[in-house]
């Protein structure tokens, strides 16, 4: 894989490349290079089948990562490309007329995150809920136990016996946890 | 087109009146059409999933999948958990196979955290008898199925019998029935019980002799060859192009079994050859999938054989409540019933990981090459396509 | 579409999804269920209204015992031919295929499963419903003929089980319709559910299985927490 990687970045400018494992790669491409490499891994590479699209929300840094996760069946190896897109103006091209599935991954990213693909078939319809009115939820800042409280009448009295604590008051029953407490231990 | 059962042209008035690709626009208004919701309240749809069919007399025009009924959110639910909190939790993604999400799970933060080759001969061993009993249990949900559609039921009542059977060793095993929380990160959570081999084995003669009464039931039936032969036929050349892995590509004659070509465990220490078939309609399929249970019995036996008798189950790994992954992310695959799986794991350097996104097989067959194989099809042969096409909703929409 | 345009676009979604108002006056009615007029084929012009024609416009009714020994020989025939639904709603599922056959034989409690909810008798919800379910679940239970039974399957109809934090999955089941018999386990095996139907019949015997009516007298309060949680209403008020 080592060889097909330098031909690849002498093309197009890749970072952050990480081997995985012997047969899978992940490299991060900038937005307006995208389409043209993933085109070019497809026509004259053989990586003509796509395994999977995917997005990861990194808030902290302000952006969204998406992945095209390509695989090669004469090679048996993958290669996986992100993307970095700005988080306060999600918009990317669309890349639905290179194979058929790709129409639906574009519509429930759109429906989780809020990332818009312009020319899409069908991207306004509705993948796995009805009526929803909040923000994408699949957002970090959306926080599904509060929204759950509010919204489905939870039964009371739920105890809950979180496992860490039970151990550490067991193990460790003498010792101050918080700043504070060390403070005072002092 | 020409009905073949009439046996006699029909009257030409009465035919639809134009031919239909997935691409013509149909105008609504005129009253050539009708629209039929086959819902998720049906005995012959594949779990909770609804076609929106639109008719002209028994003739499919158009087809939209709806799906959505099962949706729990299981990605956000993962994000709040820690690692070991987040097996138990991501078994119930897909019913008819639960074991191959524990896999991916230990897998997954095995790799990334430095510990994959720390996991000992004998626990990768039992890893992979439970991964095939789990393959035959939905295996002998599925062959019967396909004749279940054209109203040959009396296979399904011997499949899900014997599945129980199955089950049974399941219990012996792990303690459960369906979901069986064995593969942790680091090993498996029991070794063998004694006499275990021979109640397996008395449970797989039983299984040769089932399968003989489905060939004779199902391959010699003239109602099943008159009906599935030349009915939803995939070609070669769709498989790239709509994605289309497992036993739907190994019926068209392309041969792709990822424990061939990427192998994990074991498998390359173990004698099989994948089956193909070269027509691509629902008979190639129900008898790829036929020759599938053969084999897998014929794993089971083999793995039962070459496996050593005694020895660690588990690797010494840090404590689990307080474990801390390394940034990194991974893809991690694997052959299930219906075919490829997969799932993207990314993890910052917290105690709870960032993101899980499952690849089922169902995602593309029963969303985007349904939609297209339903065009010009008969009403009664919706079932019939669905099931040979191996849709589990629960994997589409987590 | 320019890129101006799209950009525009994006954000009036989000700002929409923040605001999350002025939704009531909004219908989510598809386009073959609204009210309009059709040619009959003699060219005299109907109004049709699909949502309202075809389903009743009054409000469920009670329906009370008659006691005595009438009551007795009803409640008997009713708990020895219990004919369940055939409607799979989620995990607990699985666990019903095994019940058919010889091994652990339901059939022979007199328990039948059937395709269509105008023919039986009880229900069986078994587990988590997500909100998309629930609507299609309280329409076949309003279209069901009374006497009617309800059995919740699975620790998650009781307090949400290991879905108790999801946006998409309900917490109380019967704070929306009335459960008769609760079956704990995640899952329950097939004999757990022959008890639970054992229990059942018990309960019909004696006369306490009157949870129907509970939904009738109650109809409003149910229906205003249905109506709270599923935003996009486009039934009728009562699918009977």
């Amino acid at each position: 894989m080592k060889q097909f990687i330098e031909k690849l970045s002498s093309k197009y400018d890749l970072q952050e490349v990480v081997y995985q494992r012997d047969n899978l790669v992940f490299a991060a491409i900038s937005k307006e290079n995208a389409i043209d490499a993933v085109t070019y891994l497809r026509d004259y590479e053989g990586f003509t089948h796509l395994v999977m699209m995917s997005c990861v929300d990194w808030i902290e840094d302000g952006k969204f990562q998406l992945l095209y996760l390509l695989n090669s069946p004469d090679l048996k190896s993958d290669i996986g490309l992100k993307v970095y897109i700005d988080r306060e103006n999600p918009v990317m091209d669309s890349a639905h007329h290179l194979w058929k599935q790709v129409w639906t991954y574009q519509r429930e990213i759109r429906e989780s995150f809020g990332i818009d693909f312009p020319g899409s078939p069908r991207i306004e319809e509705n993948f796995v809920v009805e009526g929803w009115d909040d923000k994408p939820f699949m957002r970090r800042d959306f926080d599904t136990h509060e929204y759950a409280q509010k919204t489905y009448f939870p039964r009371g009295n739920r105890k809950t016996n979180d496992p860490a604590e039970y151990m550490r008051k067991k193990l460790y029953p003498n010792q101050p946890v918080t700043a504070k407490q060390r403070k005072d231990d002092k | 087109m020409i009905n073949k059962f009439l046996g006699f042209k029909p009257d030409e008035k009465l035919l639809p009146s134009q031919t239909v690709t997935p691409d013509t626009d149909i105008d609504l208004s005129s009253h050539k059409y009708q629209k039929i919701w086959l819902g998720p309240n049906h005995p012959g749809v594949t779990g909770n999933m609804a076609v929106e069919l639109t008719v002209q007399g028994n003739t499919i025009m158009k087809a939209k999948t709806h799906v959505g009924y099962l949706h729990r959110g299981f990605e956000k639910l993962i994000e709040r958990r820690l690692f070991v909190q987040g097996f138990p939790t991501s078994i119930r993604m897909c019913v008819a196979e639960p074991d191959t999400n524990e896999y991916f799970i230990a897998r997954s933060t095995e790799e990334l955290s430095g510990y994959a080759d720390a996991v000992p001969e004998y626990a990768n061993w039992l890893r992979m008898l439970s991964l095939e009993m789990a393959r035959l249990q939905g295996l002998l949900r599925g062959v019967p199925g396909q004749g279940g559609t054209f109203a040959l039921g009396i296979g399904v009542q011997w499949g899900v019998y014997l599945r129980d059977l199955i089950l049974d060793r399941f219990e012996e095993l792990t303690g459960a029935r369906v979901y069986h929380m064995y593969i942790i990160p680091g090993g498996v959570r029991g070794a063998l019980p004694d006499g275990f081999k021979e109640r397996m084995e008395d449970n797989l003669r039983d299984i040769d002799d089932f399968i003989i009464r489905i060939k004779k039931l199902m391959f010699h039936n003239s109602v099943f060859k008159t009906r599935a032969k030349g009915l939803a036929i995939i070609t070669p050349d769709m498989i790239d192009k709509y994605g289309i892995v497992g036993t739907n590509a190994r019926g068209s004659g392309v041969k792709r079994d990822v424990r061939k070509d990427n192998p994990y465990l074991y498998y390359d220490q173990l004698d099989f050859d994948p089956p193909t078939a070269t027509d691509g309609d629902v008979y190639a399929r129900s008898w790829v999938r036929w020759q599938e249970l053969i084999q897998t019995v014929d794993l089971i036996r083999q793995i039962m054989a070459k496996m050593p008798d005694t020895g660690d189950i588990r690797a010494k790994m840090p404590n689990v409540l307080n474990w801390k992954i390394p940034k990194g992310e991974t893809y991690v695959r694997l052959e299930s019933g219906r075919g490829e799986m997969g799932m993207y794991y990314v993890t910052d350097g917290s105690d709870k990981p960032r993101r899980i996104n499952l690849r089922g097989p169902s995602y593309n067959h029963a969303i985007a090459v349904l939609e297209d194989m339903l065009v010009g099809a008969d009403v009664a042969d919706v079932h019939a396509i669905m099931v040979s096409l191996q849709t589990c909703p629960p994997e589409i929409e987590r | 579409m320019s890129e101006l345009d799209l950009n525009k676009k994006t954000s009036e979604m989000l700002a929409k999804s923040e605001a999350n108002a002025a939704k009531a006056e909004k219908t989510f009615i598809r386009p073959e269920d609204e009210e309009r007029e059709v040619v009959a084929p003699d060219g005299s012009i109907i109004k049709v209204n699909p949502i309202y024609d075809y389903f009743s416009n009054e409000k469920p009714k009670e329906e009370k015992p008659r006691g005595g020994v009438v009551e007795k020989f009803l409640n008997w025939a009713r708990a020895e031919s219990i004919w369940v639904l055939g409607f799979g709603t989620g995990c607990g599922s699985i666990e019903i295929p095994p019940l058919v056959t010889p091994r652990f034989d339901m059939f022979r409690y007199g328990v039948q499963m059937r395709p269509t909810p105008r023919q039986s008798n009880a229900f069986i919800i078994s587990g988590y419903l997500s909100v998309k379910t629930l609507k299609r679940v309280i329409r076949t239970y309003e279209q069901m003929p009374s006497p009617k039974y309800i059995l919740a399957l699975g620790s998650c109809t009781i307090n949400g089980g290991m879905y108790y934090d999801s946006y998409s999955t309900i917490n109380r089941l019967d704070k929306y319709i009335p459960v008769d018999v609760y079956i704990a386990g995640c899952m329950p095996r097939p004999e757990a559910l022959l008890h639970g139907f054992v229990k059942l019949k018990q309960l019909i015997k004696e006369g306490k299985a009157e949870k129907a009516n509970e939904y009738a007298r109650n109809f409003d309060e149910y229906k205003a927490n249905q109506k709270k949680i599923i935003k996009d209403w486009n039934m009728p008020d009562y699918n009977w």
